[in-house]
């Protein structure tokens, strides 16, 4: 998406609809032949192709092979109910760039929030000393690289007031309110993100990326004698203004009514090993801790992973294919380029049953001599990539649902979670089980809650026995954790029956 | 910027906002700055340096409330930001209850040197951070020939802050940290590569333990090799101290003015009353010299005390800040923790796992979690089988299911092993008939 001088001077959401200062300064001129779209970028950073170059000369000035620039401008807005009124607001400006300098597999990094070509300097000095000799760079040409457009939006986040978006988070509470008589309390909010990105590095490759995303929650509490109980609905997507409607309002309602509801019932199972159906969407947790995580290649590429060994062999049964994609239409984990600027693709982890590729960014594709997986992600430009899933599934399998239950005799079906981990080289992942049910003689009986369940990675993928044709894509806002930073990712699932993991519970 | 530069901007900030609508004005500026490297295969893999400054603005419009907060610090941006930030904030709903603490409240500034900060910092040769970690990835570097990887990191930082409120409290903060960290991957059996990370850390440059990361973290690895689940049980648990903060932290989160009056507390009304084992006495300290948690005053400004939070298994205070103690009627007390303070058994951890006759012995925690207004939790564990007192196996891919009351009112004994490393100062707690699941 292009961008204008106006948009940066919009310094926050918060600000009354119809405002409007003028730019304080003319744009800058460009010397060298530049599309409209990057010199766009090129203004909204107040940098020229010249100091861009001045920087990247810098950076590699001790020797190293390669050097990035990473330019960021991200505007954060949420909005908050609580006890019935949208009564707090918050928003955030981040700015700046970060500079990474490679030599070999050795990385140097470092950012300035100021966009002055002396501080840049000074961070690009910084970056440079992970090599150790001095070198003369020659500057490579331009190369112009055109992101793609996973996320097409009709009206930008920056471009809506305050004023338009309370509504939607009033008429939320109030519709949980209205669904049952039980309800005590509601928490709901709303938050948006704007961020522009632009990416050059030393071999001439210039690029940017316009980010939207949106997240929309409510929390339902409620009381039934002494027990009270709480459950949340949420959305998350690179969308604009026009994906708030009043539907939107009412799934996300009756969504947290139900999941509340469904706990004053529930109990714990027996704790121990047992048969574990998934159901179809969230369930997807389990290929980004089980799988995903130890499919990043910095963990193989040091042997850590306890897939390190695994490349090409049968790591699951034949049906099985499981894919890591950034180019889901306005999903939360797609991105137009990643954060090293390379393309973004559609990447199967395990293929018929086989694992068929790690997830890469720049330093693992290099030491695996394969083409980079457009992986390479980062929290911010305060970060250096590393790599990161965006959304991971699996597809369709053979079976239907009715045979996945008819197959278990005593066990559990989960369907709605909180939150999971995973330890890379023991392979021991867990997820947090919010609801679900125990499964007896194939049937759904006793609703269950707050239980953690445990296994082990590759006995897991090889225990999926049994996969449906119900994939489902999950939008809640999960956000993935490693090394200290955070990216959006979402995941997805067709019904599947693992046949057996360890699952919290009771031993009475 | 300076500590002057900063109050300088942070009251132009304040009085900006004030002049232009805004009738009460809290602002926050803050420098951080830090550095770090990372070693492997005696090869520096990562090297890294920051330095960041940030303003927050929390604003009180016409009974209405807001907090905003930016990178871009130069005072054309932040007028901008902030006259936009006052504009948005007036279409939001009234909520009386927002307001600046009382200033009587407020920290004075007559408070002691708490020894949160190494004058020296910055002084540190650049060679020399690189040459600590190093050092640590040499301790154990080809000693065994399971190791797979090694990798080491120093890293260090400084933060300051200044704060201002328009009604009358000015006070600022600096702190600063030192750290190494060694983590080994080592082959185990089958595919299971287990690995473990050992880490020091101090407030002064001078008293970080600059040895031994490697060769702990490598026993532990191999300590682990071999894990596996075990048969469930009802069992004895001890919880070692620098873990136990993933089962305590809920009953902290229980005690929040906010969990409290949003009904997301499993102790809601029971102040006064008995809600753990008498062997729980916990103090919250914030004026222990060199604790990692304390400080004079809280995020609002408002001075720190010394407060009995458990005593002998009764709740004593909750944590009430200015907005939820004017919703709930209750007066503030500060709403976050500084240094807490268990009241400890004469056990060590060795007399604690030497008191099982058959348990587990919880050294590390994988994912689970706890529902707040309920309880009722469920953790993945990693640790040891004890039998007769002594540890027999490791264990793994196992589960903890219970009630947090019902677990703090079954703490067997507080350890003795009090880590002074953290804000929490948590012992090792053996806790009585724990549900495992496993096989």
């Amino acid at each position: 998406m292009k961008v204008d001088r106006r948009d940066f001077i919009k310094t926050s959401g918060m600000f009354a609809a119809g405002s409007m200062v003028l730019p304080p300064f003319v744009q800058s001129c460009q010397n060298v032949q530049i599309s409209a779209d990057v010199k766009s970028y090129l203004d909204h950073f107040e940098v020229t192709t010249e100091m861009l170059q001045k920087v990247i000369a810098t950076a590699m000035s001790k020797g190293g092979d390669y050097a990035d620039l990473f330019f960021e401008h991200k505007i954060s807005n949420s909005l908050a109910l609580e006890d019935g009124k949208v009564n707090r607001a918050y928003s955030n400006i981040d700015f700046g760039v970060g500079i990474r300098v490679l030599k070999g597999d050795q990385t140097g990094f470092a950012y300035s929030e100021n966009i002055a070509l002396d501080d840049m300097l000074n961070a690009a000095k910084m970056a440079a000393n992970i090599a150790n000799t001095s070198a003369s760079f020659n500057a490579a040409d331009y190369n112009e690289k055109l992101p793609a457009n996973f996320y097409k939006i009709s009206k930008k986040w920056e471009d809506v007031s305050v004023k338009d978006k309370v509504p939607f988070v009033q008429k939320v509470n109030d519709k949980i309110f209205d669904l049952d008589e039980k309800v005590i309390k509601v928490n709901a909010g709303m938050s948006d993100e704007s961020s522009y990105v632009m990416f050059y590095n030393s071999e001439g490759r210039l690029t940017y990326d316009y980010r939207p995303m949106v997240s929309f929650y409510a929390v339902c509490v409620m009381q039934e004698g002494e027990q009270i109980e709480n459950a949340y609905a949420a959305r998350s997507v690179r969308r604009g203004f026009e994906w708030l409607t009043e539907d939107l309002v009412d799934e996300l309602a009756n969504e947290a009514v139900e999941k509340t509801n469904l706990l004053f019932k529930a109990g714990k199972p027996k704790a121990g090993e047992m048969p574990v159906v998934l159901g179809a969407g969230g369930s997807g947790i389990l290929l980004h801790e089980a799988i995903g995580h130890t499919f990043e290649a910095d963990f193989n590429r040091k042997g850590t992973s306890i897939f390190s060994d695994k490349l090409n062999k049968k790591v699951a049964e034949s049906f099985i294919n499981i894919i890591d994609d950034g180019t889901l239409p306005n999903d939360r984990g797609a991105i137009n380029i990643d954060d090293e600027g390379n393309d973004v693709q559609k990447t199967y982890l395990v293929k018929d049953g086989i694992l068929n590729s790690y997830l890469h960014d720049r330093i693992s594709a290099k030491y695996y001599g394969v083409e980079p997986t457009g992986n390479g992600r980062r929290e911010s430009f305060r970060h250096m990539p590393i790599p990161r899933m965006r959304s991971t599934y699996m597809e369709n399998g053979p079976h239907t649902t009715e045979e996945i239950f008819a197959a278990v005799d005593y066990g559990v079906y989960v369907d709605n979670f909180s939150n999971g981990e995973v330890k890379i080289g023991a392979g021991d992942f867990t997820f947090f089980v919010k609801s679900g049910y125990i499964i007896e003689n194939g049937k759904l009986t006793t609703p269950i809650k707050d239980i953690n369940i445990v296994g082990n990675g590759p006995q897991a993928l090889a225990d999926i026995s049994m996969a449906a044709n119900d994939y489902k894509n999950d939008s809640g806002t999960w956000t993935c954790g490693k090394d200290g930073q955070s990216v959006p990712v979402t995941l997805g699932l067709p019904t599947v029956l693992v046949k057996k993991m360890t699952v919290g519970g009771t031993n009475a | 910027m300076t500590k002057e530069e900063k109050y300088t901007l942070a009251k132009w900030a304040m009085n900006h906002a004030l002049e232009n609508g805004a009738q009460e004005v809290s602002v926050n500026i803050s420098n951080n700055q830090s550095s770090s490297v990372e070693v492997r295969e005696e090869k520096i893999d990562k090297l890294e340096q920051a330095l960041q400054s940030n303003l927050s603005i929390r604003l009180f419009v016409d009974n209405k409330y807001s907090s905003h907060s930016t990178s871009r610090l130069n005072k054309e941006d932040l007028a901008r930001f902030i006259e936009e930030a006052i504009e948005g904030t007036k279409y939001l709903s009234e909520d009386e209850f927002r307001t600046l603490p009382k200033p009587e409240l407020y920290y004075k500034g007559d408070g002691p040197d708490l020894g949160s900060l190494d004058k020296n910092f910055g002084s540190v040769d650049p060679e020399e951070k690189i040459q600590v970690a190093f050092a640590a990835e040499k301790e154990i570097l080809g000693s065994n020939e399971r190791i797979i990887s090694v990798s080491s990191s120093y890293y260090d930082g400084l933060n300051e802050r200044v704060m201002v409120n328009s009604n009358g409290f000015e006070g600022d903060t600096a702190n600063s940290y030192f750290g190494i960290y060694t983590n080994v991957s080592v082959k185990g059996d089958g595919d299971a590569r287990p690995e473990f990370g050992w880490g020091e850390t101090s407030i002064k440059y001078n008293e970080l333990k600059k040895e031994g990361t490697g060769t702990t973290a490598l026993k532990r690895a191999l300590d682990k090799i071999g894990a596996k689940k075990i048969e469930s049980g009802t069992m004895p648990m001890i919880v070692e101290n620098r873990v136990v903060s993933r089962i305590f932290s809920p009953l902290m989160n229980a005690l929040d003015g906010s969990a409290i009056q949003q009904k997301n507390s499993f102790l809601i009304d029971k102040l006064g009353e008995k809600v753990a084992s008498e062997k729980l006495t916990l103090t919250d300290d914030p004026f222990i010299i060199g604790g990692r948690g304390s400080r004079l005053f809280d995020g609002e400004g408002i001075a720190t005390k010394k407060r009995t939070v458990f005593e002998k298994g009764v709740l004593k205070r909750y944590y009430i800040d200015t907005y939820y103690g004017k919703k709930l009627e209750m007066e503030p007390n500060s709403g976050s923790t500084t240094n807490l303070v268990f009241e400890t058994g004469d056990k060590d951890l060795d007399a604690l796992i030497a008191s099982v006759k058959r348990g587990i012995f919880v050294t590390g925690f994988n994912g689970g979690n706890s529902n707040g207004s309920t309880g009722d939790f469920s953790y993945g564990i990693e640790g040891f089988l004890v039998e007769n007192g002594e540890l027999v196996k490791p264990v793994t891919e196992m589960n903890i299911t219970g009630n947090m009351k019902k677990l703090w009112a079954n703490i067997g004994e507080i350890g003795n092993d009090v880590r002074d490393d953290s804000s929490w100062r948590t012992p090792s707690i053996l806790f009585n008939d724990v549900d495992f699941s496993g096989l």
